[in-house]
């Protein structure tokens, strides 16, 4: 239910236009159910994907989400529900004829096949004419910078190139939904950065449908239109990157996603949106859904991520002491310790130029009026 | 490099050692080897003069040349089969979970534990019961069954090695099932089934104990053929034709080892 009222809450605040006419539902999946075994992997689960739009399943390990996407590529059959990709169901369909374009983590690129094999092995299997696959391979290469690469085999490419090889293999077919399968994990961080940023860019001048399936939240957030955070089968919140990141549904999201730290606070009142809460003697307003059912002057614990804080230069929101300083390159991460406000060690981010304290110092830490989230005290 | 005189020691035992452990795994076909070519009938050493008669008369003998064709018809005809049931098999072993798959992992390896001869007997009986005569059929079943675990090994760890995402990919681009057998999944497994063919047929040919038993005068096999030779005569002609035995295995294995990887095959190594 939470999901469903923050989804309608952060439309207006897309840059990507995310259509809401049925007709533009690229995949849907309706109350399905997975077992294995004894073991219920997902219940009831139900999504819709819009077309165009890329759709990021982030979760821990063993939350389901490579379970879906075995689901929507046909490698799995449902114990119960529906999948629909363009408005047909396709439950018992197998993946041969469901038209889908899938990259995994390994990119399983065929070893005894060229770069140009390789791409071409979709367009074959569909009896395209020689001359228009030719065309075609020549076109996915050159969009992917693999142009000249045509007669490598897979095992002469580095990681990257392979990566390419394997997007342009599952793009050529223009696929009705393209599905990524953590395809960024075996890359190095400074290679994984570019990859993401033209998979993204390629995505969207391709207006393919993606369904993205990480654990990583960096990634998550930084490539998705819209993110389903699941855990344990279910979605836990369905939202944009800066609404997860902002707004957080519950206390385990929250921590899930970025860092951040948990203040003490007091309930001061609430209303049908919006409550206000009183840290030492700074009223912040959060969303009142999560604390729904509690009664002014009721302890919360109020979630403020490190750039929400800021060393003050008067006497701030609440006092604490330097622990330990952390150089990040473009900022510093400074921990400090304030037993009045918080249980655990603060975070606070310094932006590089500012001055930054020692350890040891006494500081006042400032909260920036900007989105956080309250959560009910717990211990 | 001044090494204590303990180290050098022991240095040059070990290399002594080795020398000798090597020495003796080729004695055999060394003392084979100059036998044959030995101009006297008499297994002599070392050979007087040197001479390509028991060569000439091994390859002229007549139950030698129908034994060798005998020996040809039942390793082809064997060893394809095993192939074949093997591959079967050992596709079922690893895309299927079910209950009895433990059992029939364990039947399918037991020819390994089953002496070759009480095998052999095993078939004559079979062969006497049911009423078949002593034709290729029980010779050549006989042999699938004694070859059959080799196959089934070595095509199954090919498959363990196949990554199963490059089948996934290949459905995912459109090819059906067939398309994906064909174009995918054999090309890939193809090093793992001339391996086991290969294993197949060189231990099929050289089948002896087993053979005994199930072959009858028409359908001996080579060594067969020998053993009823060497029974009869004791002359260099027997050398002769170890030595062509060792020529052509090693020639086969060579063969396997530079055109299939076999070290690939053998080692659990993932092709990427």
């Amino acid at each position: 239910m939470s999901s469903m009222s923050a989804e309608s809450a952060s439309v207006g605040k897309l840059e990507q236009v995310t259509p809401a006419r049925p007709q533009d539902v690229a995949v849907r999946l309706d109350a399905i159910t997975k077992r294995f075994g004894d073991v219920v992997a997902l219940s009831d689960f139900s999504l819709k994907v819009y077309r165009g739009e890329f759709m990021t399943l982030l979760g821990p390990s063993g939350c389901g989400k490579t379970t879906l996407l075995n689901l929507v590529a046909g490698f799995l059959s449902p114990d119960g529900g529906e999948i629909l990709i363009d408005g047909a169901v396709v439950t018992e369909v197998p993946t041969f004829q469901r038209e889908i374009g899938i990259v995994f983590q390994n990119y399983a690129l065929f070893p005894h096949m060229t770069v140009a094999d390789n791409v071409a092995y979709g367009l074959r299997a569909r009896g395209i004419a020689r001359d228009e696959i030719g065309r075609r391979i020549a076109e996915s290469l050159a969009i992917m910078k693999l142009t000249g690469l045509e007669d490598r085999k897979p095992r002469q490419l580095s990681g990257g190139q392979q990566q390419r090889v394997a997007l342009a293999r599952a793009l050529v077919i223009r696929p009705r939904v393209l599905l990524l399968d953590e395809p960024f994990s075996a890359l190095d961080k400074h290679l994984r950065a570019s990859m993401q940023v033209e998979v993204k860019e390629i995505q969207r001048k391709l207006g393919v449908t993606t369904i993205f399936v990480t654990h990583d939240q960096s990634e998550a957030l930084s490539l998705s239109d819209r993110v389903a955070v699941i855990f344990e089968g279910r979605i836990r919140q369905l939202d944009a990157p800066h609404q997860i990141y902002r707004r957080p549904a519950d206390r385990s999201i929250a921590s899930f996603i970025g860092e951040g730290s948990v203040l003490r606070a007091r309930l001061d009142r609430i209303d049908d949106r919006a409550a206000t809460v009183m840290v030492g003697s700074s009223r912040i307003i959060v969303p009142a859904q999560p604390l729904t059912g509690l009664t002014s002057g009721a302890p919360v614990d109020l979630f403020v991520r490190p750039e929400q804080l800021r060393i003050a230069t008067d006497h701030g929101v609440f006092r604490g002491r330097v622990v330990a300083t952390s150089f990040q390159g473009d900022h510093v991460d400074v921990y400090v310790d304030a037993p009045d406000a918080a249980a655990a060690r603060v975070q606070v981010r310094v932006p590089f130029l500012e001055r930054v304290p020692s350890v040891g110092d006494a500081v006042a830490i400032a909260i920036d009026d900007c989105e956080a989230t309250a959560f009910p005290h717990q211990e | 490099m001044a090494r204590p005189l303990s180290h050098r020691i022991i240095g040059w035992g070990g290399a002594l050692t080795v020398t000798a452990i090597l020495a003796f795994l080729v004695l055999p076909a060394f003392v084979v080897a100059v036998a044959a070519f030995n101009d006297d009938a008499l297994l002599s050493f070392p050979p007087q003069q040197l001479s390509l008669r028991w060569l000439v008369n091994a390859m002229s003998y007549g139950d030698f040349q129908t034994g060798l064709r005998n020996s040809i018809v039942v390793t082809f005809a064997a060893s394809s089969i095993a192939l074949i049931v093997g591959s079967t098999f050992s596709f079922v072993l690893d895309r299927y979970q079910f209950r009895a798959k433990r059992v029939l992992e364990s039947l399918l390896l037991a020819p390994l534990v089953v002496p070759h001869f009480t095998a052999g007997l095993g078939f004559l009986f079979l062969a006497a019961q049911v009423g078949a005569s002593r034709g290729y059929g029980v010779v050549i079943a006989c042999h699938v069954v004694l070859v059959l675990p080799f196959v089934l090994r070595s095509v199954y760890i090919s498959l363990r090695n196949l990554d199963r995402h490059l089948e996934l990919a290949a459905a995912s681009l459109g090819a059906p099932p067939s398309r994906v057998l064909v174009t995918v999944t054999l090309p890939l497994l193809l090093p793992g089934l001339c391996t086991g063919w290969l294993f197949a047929a060189i231990l099929s040919f050289n089948e002896f104990s087993a053979s005994l038993f199930v072959t009858a005068q028409r359908t001996q096999t080579l060594p067969v053929a020998m053993y009823n030779y060497v029974r009869e005569y004791a002359d260099p002609t027997m050398a002769a034709l170890s030595v062509l035995f060792i020529v052509v295995t090693a020639a086969l294995l060579t063969i396997a080892n530079t055109w299939l990887g076999l070290g690939r095959v053998l080692n659990v190594e993932h092709v990427r």
